[in-house]
């Protein structure tokens, strides 16, 4: 009978965890943080996305202990950022200064810089790579001493390259866009609030599980939404990161370089028609913007198109709902409640059950009502 | 005691905010103050709401109590325990009288609380109004309103279907005739604990970043009518078969052998105490 208390939950759950452990460890054999960093570029990029923490090693550190479930790498990083005092905010951060590795437009060929593919799994074949299976890291040193002598000669210089919108802004293209130099609201520092701001939506997006934004995403351009987007630009590099001197704030030149990230940046392009005088309408394209942490490049196309979608709230779909989404998409949110479905829930029950038996009693009753009346 | 973290995990400024939050939830009676609900290393729907509160206000000299479903030890509490006394060293008891801090999921203890105890219930859903409003844009309205119509709607044709108020643990109440706030799901039973309360009752919603408060001696009355008043689950004519308590939250149990239906004290360590006190006086 499944109501009696849970007793002994101090030893149950003692065992519980070594049985955990042994399930890691049970092969004999374990995998070394600095491998997992090495080899599990995607895993990695997408936990630091989805805890908004950037930092390789404790992303691989949780992968390690989360034996590689992203679910519960993410809750261990999140968990830890909590502990984590808030002491600089960093300066603001211009795209046009990536470090660009790859850097691609599906709406215009011509882009000034060239479309450079850089890493990318897009063309390749998905075919399983045997050779793999018995890959060495003698062998894999090799190749990148013919590759680095092949692709690198002398100095990698910084490849910075403008921005393809900029470049249709100038050919009156697309409206111009003011830059909003707001103090951004921090999600992490203050509850949500609705109607949200774009800098609350943005942060929300961009820490949300891939799935979930990737999911809602393709709803909106399969038919549940009502936006046809194209990739202006997509790139995918370093960005340096700065905080200002302690006493001298707002000083480009004292302003210290803490270090670099690597991000996926995504413009998005919506085609609208606008209204303008006379009822005459014209065609415009509005922006959609992704940026998350690391390779993360279906993440960041998706963000972009739900940007848009909740600059244009419409309650024909949920998509464009902005309690919709960003209260649905959270990692930690999302797998933390339904998974606490399986705590005990006997108190609850009992209290159910007292009312259905309620409700049960007084239909016996009524029933008896009505048959003496017809009688 | 783990010393890789802060003195119970939070760094100060964390707490503090925390503490911010709890303060203004109890200048507003039933009020939910949104605070920055951090990550914890439980899970979201965990009582990650009642954690976080535990830990922004426990200090050195406290003794804590969790309990989950009126047990001490059911597998969460002990492991909320276990982490709030791995990162403080505080004390912990099972002894309801003895904590300075009770943290509870979905349970008010029997024995009344006393005014140097703080309780902290867990909550999954801290919006009343949930069940018929989805948006929180809407609800935040209608509670700016005291647009309470809803709720008393939702059991008036709750009666119209089935003959009486079928809500379960959960019940709405209306807090110092201004906000009706949920409970959180303690059962029925325990609604009426709440009210002129000598202990502070806090109340945190982690995944849902909700504070309230019920302050000590504060009005909390669950909503009825007058022809259908309000009404606690019935244990009428049932006892505790281990100490023989009545007018207690009893647990159903089925006897394996004999299929026989029986009761037992919900609160564990009420129950322990009462069989402790009978002790002395030969009965067994």
């Amino acid at each position: 009978m499944g109501y009696i208390a849970v007793k002994g939950g101090t030893h149950a759950i003692e065992e519980s965890i070594k049985r955990l452990k042994y399930e890691r460890i049970h092969h004999g054999q374990t995998i070394e943080v600095e491998r997992i960093k090495a080899g599990m570029r995607g895993l990695v990029d997408q936990v630091m996305s989805e805890s908004s923490l950037y930092n390789e090693t404790l992303a691989a550190l949780a992968i390690k202990q989360a034996e590689g479930n992203p679910e519960e790498a993410v809750f261990l990083l999140r968990a830890y950022r909590s502990t984590v005092p808030r002491k600089h905010y960093s300066k603001v951060i211009e795209t046009e200064q990536m470090n660009v590795e790859r850097r691609i437009s599906a709406s215009f060929k011509d882009i000034p810089g060239g479309q450079i593919l850089g890493a990318t799994t897009d063309y390749t074949h998905r075919l399983l790579d045997f050779t793999l299976m018995d890959e060495t890291d003698v062998a894999v040193q090799e190749w990148l001493h013919y590759y680095q002598k092949e692709s690198f000669q002398g100095d990698e210089e910084q490849l910075t390259l403008p921005k393809v919108l900029d470049y249709l802004r100038k050919e009156g293209l697309i409206p111009p866009c003011e830059n909003n130099n707001m103090e951004p609201d921090d999600v992490t520092r203050e509850s949500l609030d609705f109607p949200s701001s774009r800098s609350q939506r943005l942060q929300i997006l961009t820490r949300g599980e891939t799935g979930a934004v990737t999911s809602l995403a393709y709803a909106v351009i399969r038919g549940y939404g009502a936006l046809h987007p194209t990739v202006g630009e997509l790139r995918v590099g370093t960005l340096p990161v700065t905080i200002d001197h302690p006493t001298d704030a707002g000083d480009e030149d004292d302003a210290y370089y803490i270090g670099e990230v690597k991000v996926t940046e995504v413009e998005m392009l919506m085609p609208v028609t606008v209204e303008k005088e006379y009822g005459k309408k014209e065609m415009e394209f509005e922006i959609g913007y992704g940026l998350v942490f690391g390779q993360n490049e279906t993440k960041a196309i998706s963000m972009g198109i739900l940007d848009n979608c909740l600059e244009h709230p419409t309650p024909d779909f949920p998509s464009h709902n902005e309690e919709f989404v960003l209260y649905h998409i959270d990692s930690v949110e999302s797998t933390g409640f339904i998974s606490h479905l399986k705590m005990p829930h006997y108190v609850t029950f009992q209290s159910k059950l007292d009312s259905v038996r309620k409700t049960k009693k007084e239909g016996t009753k009524n029933e008896e009502g009505q048959e003496v009346k017809s009688g | 005691m783990n010393t890789a973290y802060n003195f119970a995990f939070f760094d100060e400024g964390s707490k503090r905010e925390i503490r911010r939050a709890t303060l203004k939830a109890i200048a507003i009676p039933g009020y939910q103050v949104p605070f920055a609900s951090r990550e914890m290393p439980i899970g979201r729907g965990w009582g990650t709401g009642g954690l976080q509160l535990t830990l922004s206000l426990i200090g050195k000299n406290d003794v804590l109590k969790v309990i989950d479903q009126g047990s001490d030890e059911s597998v969460n509490a002990v492991n909320i325990k276990k982490l709030v006394s791995d990162t403080t060293g505080v004390a912990t008891t099972d002894h309801t009288t003895e904590a300075t801090l009770i943290q509870s999921r979905h349970r008010i203890p029997e024995v009344p609380l006393k005014k140097n105890q703080i309780l902290i219930l867990q909550v999954p859903l801290p919006e009343p109004l949930r069940y018929y409003e989805p948006s929180e844009s809407e609800t935040k309205k209608l509670h700016a309103e005291k647009e309470y119509s809803g709720a008393w709607l939702m059991l008036f044709e709750q009666i119209m279907k089935y003959g009486s108020m079928t809500t379960g643990a959960d019940h709405p109440v209306l807090v110092h005739d201004r906000y009706v706030m949920a409970p959180s799901p303690i059962p029925r039973f325990d609604n009426p604990k709440m009210h002129e309360s000598e202990a502070l009752i806090l109340l945190g919603a982690g995944r849902e970043k909700k504070v309230y408060a019920v302050p000590p001696y504060t009005k909390v009355v669950s909503l009825d009518f007058e022809d259908y008043p309000f009404e606690p689950e019935s244990f009428l004519d049932k006892h505790c078969r281990l100490c023989g308590s009545t007018g207690v939250f009893l647990d159903e149990l089925v006897d394996e052998g004999t299929n026989e239906t029986f009761y037992q004290c919900n609160d564990t360590s009420y129950c322990i105490e009462t069989l402790n006190e009978v002790e002395p006086f030969g009965v067994k």
